[in-house]
């Protein structure tokens, strides 16, 4: 780890004041941010600890959620709001790390988490664009188990490790920002990028611009939605492919639907084909499968990844299926 | 004796409230004044030289006391190797023949290329990220197919060949009327204990003392010695509490590099590895490719047992992970043609792993029992049963004790067998695919020469014995103290058992399941000095007078006549007429004849019922049994916990678990246990165990090891399930959810 001063903040605008020195970097729970300074990925001169900021989960009179960014990962999940109106939120959560890890960790520092991706990691030993740009890939023709089917490039084909924000990107969920210039509003779905040929730029945010808070508008059919993720163990693994979905049927018609896919891109892959598909269409097995098909037509597998393309095509099916028979019987 | 047996009670651990505490002091706890803290550099390449090496930077960062490389590490001899091939040196305890940091030669990706000293782990932490080498590569063999067509070799372990042949069975095998012939593939794994290796060393002018996490600690003192030029006696290892060992805590480079780096600086040394060091410089189970091949008549009885294959070492190691052990005893055939060969590697040496060779050996043989018992369509349970031998079948050797199918039918029994639907796929549960399976668990006996004790007796009535053996968790120094008051006619509380120390008595390795009868061994030839002792000091005046140390056992805090109880007299007794305090003896084991003279080995009926899902391929394991047949168990809490140990690691090694290398490079790629996956405890259902616990006449107190026993059975159980689920042969390991998708 490299030498760093700290700081805490009291305050967004103390937060942003402290970091416009160069290489600072905000400080949540530091479960991921200390891990990579460990192995020396991460060279921040200074931290600026954000813990401190507003962690209080906000019940707005339109119905909306407004969520501060120091909120812990366990107090999100156990909220009572978010458990009965976006309860495909908790459970992403509920799914991801261990309860310790979910006891530090952030919402702003989750959304801002960086990829698993084994050559990423290895400092020492392995090439990587999106740690020494222009470096190459050696994950494109090595071991890829894990890595992206959807949205990669040849400079990158890393995943977005994050459950909570494969839920997020489901519940049209807005993320707030305060920097230099001001505050300002992003879609989730708008603020991860694609890796194209700058895979070092992860999202849309400016030096020294701080997540504030993240957004849940008011959506009736988050409350019949769901998450499954599949992975290598019971517990305790990232996804190799994540669902998050909401649902709304009437007469065996899709009235609405939310569909996104984690663990397949490099960000929360919102399945915008399959959702156009889907809507207004009948909810049955046969269109749920000719939607997740759609939404895959583009996939590109790699050496040892290809299992993903089936195997995200199978999780949507199932989770909508289930979404459908759930509300057919009236228990959501 | 006392009535009730102290033998086989459920007594908690001894350590344990000292573990809970946080008292029990670790390897890497032993406070010292002046300690330096060191943290490794590793190489990125397989194969070649380090061309520069810049260690400027490191050296000027803030802390540092000093770098050490092959530019400037103290001259050290090779390493003495424990298993390699050739005689065996029964003191070593090296992994390979390697000098350390000698020389600019580079012979795996991740060796130790440089050690940095620092007044903080940190600031070496820091350090070690500053040094900057470049490399002349050479072409490294890094995958198994390089490595097979380079040419294979015979493979042994303390001079027992791999290859055994009796008849003619590709013969047998082409005139049977049923036959399967596949092959395995099992994958590396790495020793991932929960405590990661660590050394904390100090010379005191030339004596060096190294407190360790090992098991193998008189080997690691005699083996150090050597390589630094000194007396044995000079060098004193401590091992009070190792955090788990399963083979792996044996000498390795890191010990080596703290020793060399501790004297040029002139300072204490902390060497704690980080995991990634550990999954870079500690070598594992190495991979198998294995082919099975059974015949059988209609009946069922085989004709032929062919299990050849490859496994992967270093050419300065040659550690074979011997996979033949299980087919070499557990079934009778008409021919075998067992042998494993060695292909060479550009790898970290290998190591011994929780049943080496017998964990990748049995999966194989008992999966192919389970193809072949579906190729017949008979019960895997009835086919085993059929083909149980009389005796050993590839040397004639008689079973020393041998309740195999007492094992099979209690387990049945217990388990619910008859319930299991044999059809493949039959039977769902919503998304999910139900199955049971079975497989047998194999593991042959060993007793290593060696073993010794001293026992001390005080007119008090309490009993000290001290061994150079080894306590990683296991419960040994609780099961031993038992065994130690039983024999002496003492109350538990009155048995303090010494262990942990190169300096005690004894050649002990911790390895292997045989520290409990090498122990046993060791206690039993002390009691005997120490009776013998205590008859010549009675004198004539004792009711014991006239009788030999053969005709008396402990009994009731004294001895007494075997013939007639009531002629005893206490130790108390017996010192007090003497005038003596105390006495001390110290006796070796007698050399390990019943191995020799007895086919002697530990076996397992295993059983699974697991659930695969349909749309995903996820494998959730619902309940395992274990029907052991391991001798006589002296402890029943300390053996279920290591039966049940062994068969988490099996089904992490069925499911999830495999050192992943970039045949690139031939680097490890999951050096974290994030991304090396072991069980977690959702992965981990009910585990039930029974046993038979019938004592081998032939062992020493009628004990078999059992620390690896349930690893070897568990991991086909669990494949034989999903096969009876799904319907799928996944041939090799771990079982992810895209192979079953
Ligand atoms: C072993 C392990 C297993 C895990 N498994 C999972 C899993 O299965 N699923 C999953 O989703 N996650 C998993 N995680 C990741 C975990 O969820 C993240 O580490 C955690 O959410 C990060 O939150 P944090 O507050 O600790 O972030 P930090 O580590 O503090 O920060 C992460 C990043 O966010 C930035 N940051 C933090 N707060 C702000 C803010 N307010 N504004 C701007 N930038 C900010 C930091 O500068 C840093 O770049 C796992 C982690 C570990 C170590």
């Amino acid at each position: 780890m490299n030498p760093f001063t700290y700081a805490r903040a009291t305050d967004a605008a103390d937060a942003v004041r402290l970091a416009s020195t160069t290489q600072a970097k905000y400080l949540g729970g530091g479960t991921n941010l200390v891990d990579l300074m460990r192995e020396t990925i991460e060279r921040p001169a200074s931290l600026v600890d954000v813990t401190g900021l507003p962690s209080t989960i906000e019940e707005r009179a339109d119905g909306s959620l407004l969520i501060g960014a120091a909120v812990r990962n366990t107090a999100l999940a156990e909220h009572r709001a978010v458990r009965t109106r976006y309860p495909v939120l908790s459970r992403a959560i509920l799914a991801g790390a261990s309860a310790q890890i979910r006891n530090m960790a952030t919402v702003g520092g989750n959304i801002l988490q960086r990829t698993r991706c084994a050559y990423f990691y290895d400092a020492e030993g392995s090439r990587c664009n999106k740690r020494e740009p222009g470096q190459g890939c050696d994950a494109i023709d090595g071991h890829n188990r894990t890595h992206a089917i959807l949205g990669a490039s040849p400079a990158c084909v890393a995943t977005h490790p994050s459950d909570m924000g494969v839920a997020l990107a489901a519940l049209d969920a807005v993320v707030h920002l305060q920097g230099a210039r001001g505050t300002r509003t992003l879609p989730l779905t708008e603020f991860h990028r694609l890796p194209g040929d700058q895979p070092e730029l992860e999202t849309e945010l400016e030096p020294g611009e701080l997540i504030t808070a993240v957004e849940l508008p008011a959506l009736q059919l988050a409350a019949h939605s769901t998450y499954r993720k599949v992975r290598d163990r019971a517990s305790y693994a990232f996804a190799l492919v994540s669902v998050a979905a909401a649902l709304e049927v009437e007469g065996g018609t899709v009235k609405d639907v939310r569909l996104v896919l984690g663990g397949v891109a490099h960000k929360p892959w919102r399945a915008w084909k399959a959702e156009a598909a889907l809507r207004g269409g009948p909810a049955t097995e046969q269109a749920f499968r000719t939607a997740a098909e759609a939404e895959l037509a583009d996939a590109v597998p790699l050496r040892d990844n290809a299992f993903k393309i089936e195997l995200a095509q199978r999780t949507m099916v199932a989770v909508l299926g289930d979404l459908a028979a759930r509300t057919a019987r009236g228990d959501m | 004796m006392t009535d009730i047996s102290l033998i086989g009670q459920p007594i908690s651990r001894l350590d344990g409230p000292l573990k809970v505490e946080g008292q029990a002091s670790f390897a890497a706890e032993f406070p010292i004044d002046g300690m330096s803290y060191a943290a490794l550099a590793f190489s990125t390449i397989a194969k070649g030289r380090i061309a520069t090496l810049d260690v400027g930077e490191a050296e000027a960062a803030p802390g540092v006391v000093l770098v050490m490389t092959h530019q400037n590490a103290p001259p050290m001899g090779p390493m003495p190797m424990m298993l390699g091939p050739g005689e065996p040196d029964w003191r070593a305890g090296g992994g390979d023949n390697l000098a350390v940091m000698q020389d600019d030669q580079v012979h795996w990706n991740g060796q130790p290329i440089a050690v940095v000293l620092a007044e903080t782990q940190e600031q070496a932490n820091y350090a070690s990220t500053l040094i900057r080498a470049s490399y002349e590569a050479q072409p490294a063999v890094t995958t198994l197919d390089e490595a097979k067509a380079n040419g294979t070799a015979e493979s042994s372990v303390f001079g027992h060949v791999h290859k055994v042949a009796v008849g003619d069975a590709e013969a047998a095998l082409a005139a049977a009327a049923v036959s399967i012939d596949v092959t395995y593939r099992t994958p590396f794994q790495t020793h991932n204990a929960i405590e990661p290796h660590a050394t904390t060393v100090v010379w005191d002018g030339d004596e060096l003392v190294v407190h360790d996490a090992n098991q193998v600690i008189t080997h690691t003192a005699y083996s150090l010695a050597k390589i630094f030029g000194i007396e044995e006696r000079s060098v004193h290892v401590t091992s009070p509490f190792v955090g788990g060992a399963f083979g792996g805590k044996a000498l390795w480079q890191h010990q080596v590099l703290a020793a060399a780096a501790a004297k040029l600086a002139g300072r204490p040394v902390r060497m704690n590895l980080s995991r990634e060091a550990v999954n870079r410089t500690i070598g594992g189970r190495t991979l198998t490719e294995q082919r099975v091949a059974i015949g059988a008549g209609a009946d069922g009885r085989f004709d032929a047992l062919i299990h050849t294959g490859t496994t992967v070492t270093t050419q300065r190691g040659q550690l074979a992970e011997g996979f033949i052990g299980p087919s070499e005893r557990s079934y009778a055939a008409g021919a075998f043609d067992l042998e494993c060969r060695l292909a060479f590697q550009d790898i970290a040496p290998n190591s011994q792993l929780r049943a080496p060779g017998n964990a990748p050996g049995t999966y194989a043989l008992e999966c192919a029992v389970d193809e072949l018992a579906v190729a017949l369509g008979m019960d895997p349970i009835e086919l085993r049963i059929l083909n149980q031998p009389e005796r050993n079948p590839t040397d004639g050797r008689p079973f020393s004790s041998h309740h195999a199918v007492e094992a099979w039918r209690a387990g049945a029994e217990r388990f619910g067998w008859a319930k299991r639907n044999a059809t493949p796929g039959a039977v769902r549960d919503g998304e999910w695919l139900v199955g049971m399976g079975c497989a047998a668990s194999h593991l042959g006996y060993v007793r290593v020469p060696g073993g010794a004790a001293r026992m001390t007796l005080t007119r008090e009535g309490r009993a000290r014995v001290e061994i150079a053996a080894h306590e990683f968790g296991a419960g040994t120094a609780t099961a031993l103290s038992q065994v130690v008051a039983e024999r002496l006619g003492l109350a538990f509380e009155q048995v303090s058992f010494v262990y942990g120390d190169s300096t005690l008595p004894g050649l002990v390795m911790g390895g292997g399941s045989q520290q409990t009868a090498s122990i046993s061994a060791s206690v039993i030839a002390a009691q005997h000095a120490l009776t013998t002792e205590l008859l010549q000091i009675a004198g004539d005046a004792s009711p014991l007078a006239g009788l030999t140390a053969d005709e008396v056992e402990g009994r009731d805090g004294g001895l007494a006549s075997l013939d007639a109880p009531e002629r005893h007299e206490s130790y108390a007794a017996i010192l007090a007429r003497a005038g003596r305090d105390e006495i001390v003896v110290e006796a070796a084991a007698p050399p390990p004849q019943e191995m020799m003279d007895w086919s002697i080995q530990s076996m397992g009926a295993m059983f699974c019922e697991l659930r695969v899902n349909a749309v995903t391929g996820e494998v959730r394991v619902d309940r395992v049994l274990g029907s052991m047949d391991c001798g006589r168990i002296l402890n029943a809490r300390t053996a279920s916990s290591q039966f049940r140990g062994g068969v988490i690691m099996g089904l992490g090694a069925a499911l999830m678990e495999e050192t992943q290398f970039d045949e690139r490079n031939g680097r490890v790629l999951n050096v974290s246990l994030a991304e090396q996956h072991v069980p977690v405890h959702m992965d981990v259902p009910e585990i039930d165990v029974i046993w038979t616990d019938i004592p081998d006449p032939q062992t020493p107190m009628g004990v078999h090891g059992l620390g690896e026993i349930t690893i070897t059975g568990a991991t086909p159980a669990v494949a034989n399930a999903i096969f009876n689920a799904t319907g799928k042969r996944v041939r090799d390991l771990p079982i992810t959810l895209d192979k079953l998708m």
